[in-house]
């Protein structure tokens, strides 16, 4: 685990992508929007599970409040087809305010949890709500060569140890 | 507006990340350094876009104006024949009604015809690579020259085996209810059908406008149809009936219009009615996907259990917002699916050549790579080769062992014939332009080279991505 704390800033500027993590879509309750949370072995040295599977599973809560069917989103639709979907003009739909919270709580979740471990979580609905996309960073500084991608091959398990160097 | 795309960050990256609807908003980073251009005029699938990505329909549209008119004209000459003679007549209610009736009906078929069904945009390079990879491990990865097995997942949702294919195209796995809609080629969310009446797919997010437009127009169709009949029967009393049809004649083409259309509209409300009803799609019950027939313990697994339930959730649900965002401005290093041509897939920030010989972008960065620099046949060294097996088929399915191939765009034609058939080849050996490979060429063949390539620098990322997709081949 990162002994020290890399901060967004510098994130940005020392780090260079190793690679890429996808969380896939869980369809087990149907087409509802939920995300695995099985725990990606690539992560494994840089995260802990617990505070991974927190994450997806708030994620997920999120997506399923969005996407309730009850009351107000009763209600919603059918002010909505009274004012023939004109009212979309001046307020925005339930789905889209809680897609905003989904994204603060993302951003802040990069920056307090994520970010320090080197790690960049992707908002999903970037990617079509197929994925999650975690990158994994590695030191840019800390592991001589340019090609640092080639002591990263053996996957993010490295990057402790190439991350060690620097840190 | 992707904080997380690749490689070190730019200033920009971490804002607020806006989530677009179909309504026009401005995507708060404007690159604007070179002229930036909007999602839609890069969007891969076959759709026209206008109003500078607002409206969103599918590339055969004649039907759809053939629709306009007959609606526009029946209820024209309805308005302007038969209305002035029915509200003195009878009661100034008709033409009010008709009225409403008239512009739910356009309402409802504007809004089915320009949004957007729930498109599902397609895999990032990575994510496909990523896929690919567990594929290859799950199917093991001596996949030789022969067909590998389908691609298929299961995955049991309220006690019902469902099966996710995998689209070639889009590279994904299809959500559930998902489908591939081959006019439109895109993969559309609960696809239901394609209606060229109304020129475009109808998904999750226009049913319910699909579904009030044909509700709507039965019951303009049947009213004008009633209310012709009414007339022409009222004038006949006075002047008889060739008379009236002579005082009249527009009377006359509405009820040919109205007495064809009805049967098929009503028939058409009464058949989604049902569809709503037991929460099913016109695509799944044609199939019949979730019926007795197939077994008895076969079922729908979508179905609330009761009609209103049902009802209501596909009427008054949610709505969810479109995930293709056609008027966000692209950003330069982000890797983009760019419109295929005559189905090759082509990947690059910029808008590809629609011509297949036209230099890829992996090859724009080296012009000096000729085909005639290329090693001889009977090695694929560009995955390039493979890629034109594709040509004209964007899901062939006896190029399945050259699969990955699809996903490296470079389209070396003269090289076509040379190459059937031919397993991809390691990254190592594709002439890769000196400044790219280089970074990635000490490392074996693994299936993480493309964290070498991505390991480059950023202005290369989408370069490097191709190369890198080329590693679980072998």
């Amino acid at each position: 685990m990162a002994t020290e704390g890399h901060n967004l800033q510098e994130l940005r500027r020392s780090a260079s992508l190793a690679t890429k993590v996808f969380v896939q879509r869980d369809y087990s309750d149907g087409t509802i929007c939920q995300f695995q949370t099985k725990f990606p072995p690539e992560l494994d040295s840089r995260i802990e599970r617990q505070l991974f599977e927190e994450t997806v599973k708030t994620l997920n809560n999120f997506y399923a409040e969005a996407e309730k069917i009850g009351g107000s989103s009763y209600l919603e639709g059918c002010l909505a087809c009274a004012t023939a979907y004109f009212i979309f003009l001046c307020m925005e739909t339930h789905y889209e305010k809680v897609l905003k919270k989904i994204s603060r709580y993302i951003q802040e979740q990069n920056e307090k949890i994520f970010a320090p471990r080197g790690l960049l979580l992707t908002d999903p609905v970037e990617r079509g709500m197929r994925v999650i996309e975690i990158s994994i960073y590695e030191d840019r500084c800390s592991s001589g060569s340019a090609s640092s991608g080639s002591s990263s091959s053996s996957g993010s398990s490295s990057g402790g140890g190439g991350g060690a160097g620097g840190r | 507006m992707t904080p997380g795309g690749g490689g070190p960050m730019k200033d920009c990256e971490y804002s607020q990340i806006s989530t677009h609807s179909s309504s026009p908003m401005e995507s708060p980073h404007k690159k604007k350094k070179i002229a930036a251009r909007r999602k839609w005029e890069v969007f891969p699938g076959r759709n026209k876009f206008f109003c500078n990505g607002r409206i969103m329909m599918a590339r055969q549209t004649g039907v759809f104006y053939l629709t306009l008119v007959l609606i526009l004209v029946t209820s024209g000459l309805f308005f302007a024949f038969d209305c002035p003679y029915l509200a003195v007549k009878i009661t100034p209610a008709i033409p009010v009604v008709g009225g409403i009736l008239f512009f739910f009906v356009m309402g409802t078929l504007l809004r089915t015809s320009f949004s957007d069904p729930g498109v599902l945009p397609r895999a990032t390079p990575d994510e496909a690579a990523d896929l690919e990879r567990q594929i290859d491990i799950a199917n093991g990865t001596s996949s030789g020259g022969y067909r590998p097995p389908p691609r298929t997942r299961e995955v049991i949702i309220n006690g019902q085996t469902v099966k996710l294919k995998y689209c070639f195209t889009c590279k994904i796995f299809r959500p559930p209810r998902a489908s591939h809609c081959s006019l439109c080629d895109n993969c559309v969310e609960r696809f239901d059908h394609h209606c060229p009446w109304v020129g475009n797919c109808v998904g999750k997010r226009n049913y319910r406008f699909f579904y009030m437009f044909i509700l709507s127009l039965s019951f303009l169709t049947v009213f004008i149809f009633a209310f012709v009949i009414t007339h022409v029967i009222l004038r006949s009393q006075q002047t008889g009936f060739l008379n009236a049809l002579k005082d009249s004649p527009a009377s006359v083409l509405e009820a040919v219009v109205c007495f064809f259309s009805v049967w098929s509209i009503v028939g058409l409300s009464g058949f989604h009615t049902y569809l709503i009803s037991s929460n099913q799609t016109t695509n799944e019950d044609i199939k019949g996907s979730w019926s007795n027939k197939r077994g008895k313990e076969n079922y729908n697994p979508y179905s609330y259990g009761n009609i209103i339930t049902n009802c209501c959730a596909a009427l008054c649900g949610p709505v969810s917002p479109s995930l293709i965002d056609r008027r966000g401005f692209i950003q330069p290093d982000t890797p983009q699916p760019a419109a295929p041509t005559n189905g090759i897939t082509m990947y690059g920030a910029t808008q590809s050549q629609s011509n297949m010989a036209a230099a890829t972008p992996l090859l724009q960065s080296e012009p000096s790579l000729t085909s005639e620099e290329l090693p001889l046949p009977g090695k694929t060294t560009l995955g390039a080769p493979c890629a034109t097996l594709s040509l004209g088929q964007p899901t062939p399915p006896s190029s399945m062992p050259n699969l990955t191939s699809e996903t490296v765009l470079t389209d070396m034609i003269p090289l076509k014939e040379e190459h059937d058939g031919h397993q991809f080849l390691t990254p190592e050996e594709a002439p890769s332009p000196p400044g790219m490979l280089s970074t990635g060429s000490p490392i074996t063949h693994s299936h993480t080279l493309h964290v070498l390539s991505l390991a480059s620098q950023d202005s290369l990322h989408e370069d490097s991505v191709r190369g890198l997709v080329k590693l679980s081949s072998v």
